[in-house]
């Protein structure tokens, strides 16, 4: 079975969490033995921001001493074997340079979402 | 004779606070009539829904005490498709995350609820007839 | 040829996300599949003859089968009978059907 996970939300509960519970998940099951490959869509084309920094999170006493590193979890996925798609047009839309991006992730325009979709077994919006 | 369906779902929506809770609640109760095998995986939010400690409580703005009230538990309602399911020769294979239940102090479940990993979950949707995630946004 | 089975639980009012979920089972169409969107929980509240209602009439005109959950429908006061042109009313059960039978089926 071959699952294409498309993850759409973006930084929902990201800085409790200390990650994006869909990337995360998908690490946990690609360790599991799982084939499956992401599209970031909407939103969440940002995760593949080189620059983003959520560091520095302090409420009272308490700091938070492991931010996300969402932009890391996605490049980590990649060495995997996980191809990670971004949809292009989301990227411009949202004003993000093909250079600001980290490495490996494949642009792909949304006129070929439909395709891509039909090349997976499963395919689950998160 | 039909051969009996199993189907997977993956839930993310802790109760009260969307209507996916209940359409997927919904979507499994006509599984559970069919007699299917029916896996759930709930994550985040989700492992909140079998929680054991939900109680129920009177409605002084509509004027109705506890009993009147009736007030839905997603707890019951998930035994109750529980029970739906065993008694058409199905079965309701509920997982929480782990670890979501660890975070958010879950770990009192009703019966029938096991702990399990993101594993469970691909080898579930592997297993299945289908699989459909219902995420939370 | 496959089939799809786009349930939509968003509406275009509230966020204009619903329009690219459109577009997909347009292109999907367009590549041969049979698809179809199944409009649940506010979802449904274009279905009322109004400014948005119309991409649910193109949708059904580009060949997608435009359903309603008649329970999502009730709840919001929207008869049968006042559905726009193209959108049919239907049981949940439609759902598990598709899922039963295999039907790639995705959440929105």
């Amino acid at each position: 079975m071959k699952a294409l996970s498309i993850i759409e939300t973006a930084y929902r509960g990201t800085l409790e969490e200390q990650d994006d519970t869909i990337v995360w998940i998908t690490h946990a099951m690609k360790g599991a033995g799982a084939n499956l490959d992401v599209l970031l869509r909407g939103n969440a084309v940002n995760y593949g921001v080189k620059t983003q920094d959520a560091s520095g999170l302090v409420f009272g006493a308490e700091r938070q001493t492991q931010p996300p590193r969402i932009a890391e979890d996605l490049a980590k996925l990649v060495t995997k074997g996980v191809s990670v798609y971004v949809v292009d047009e989301d990227r411009a839309d949202r004003g993000i340079e093909h250079a600001a991006l980290i490495e490996g992730l494949e642009t792909i325009p949304r006129v070929k979402i439909a395709e891509l979709i039909g090349k997976y077994d499963q395919v689950w919006h998160w | 004779m039909t051969t009996q369906k199993t189907l997977t779902f993956a839930l993310m929506d802790p109760p009260y606070e969307n209507a996916r809770s209940t359409t997927a609640l919904r979507l499994i109760d006509i599984a559970a009539r069919r007699g299917y095998k029916i896996n759930v995986f709930a994550y985040e939010g989700a492992v909140n829904l079998p929680f054991a400690k939900q109680s129920s409580h009177a409605n002084a703005v509509h004027g109705r005490d506890v009993d009147q009230e009736n007030h839905p538990l997603p707890r019951k309602w998930i035994a109750a498709l529980m029970n739906e399911a065993k008694s058409r020769g199905g079965s309701i294979d509920w997982v929480n995350c782990g670890l979501c239940v660890d975070e958010r102090g879950a770990g009192e479940a009703i019966d029938g609820v096991r702990r399990g990993t993101p594993g469970d979950f691909w080898k579930m949707a592997e297993a299945s007839d289908n699989t459909l995630v219902i995420a939370t946004r | 040829m496959a089939r799809y089975l786009l349930i939509e639980s968003r509406d275009p009012f509230d966020n204009n996300d619903v329009a690219f979920y459109g577009e997909l089972a347009c292109n999907l169409v367009r590549e041969g599949n049979e698809v179809t969107m199944f409009l649940v929980q506010n979802g449904v509240l274009p279905t009322r003859p109004c400014g948005r209602s119309q991409s649910l009439t193109k949708l059904a005109e580009a060949g997608v089968k435009v359903l309603a959950d008649e329970f999502s429908l009730r709840e919001r006061g929207i008869t049968v009978n006042g559905l726009i042109k193209g959108v049919i009313a239907a049981p949940l059960d439609i759902v598990v059907d598709e899922l039963a039978s295999g039907t790639k089926t995705i959440w929105h």
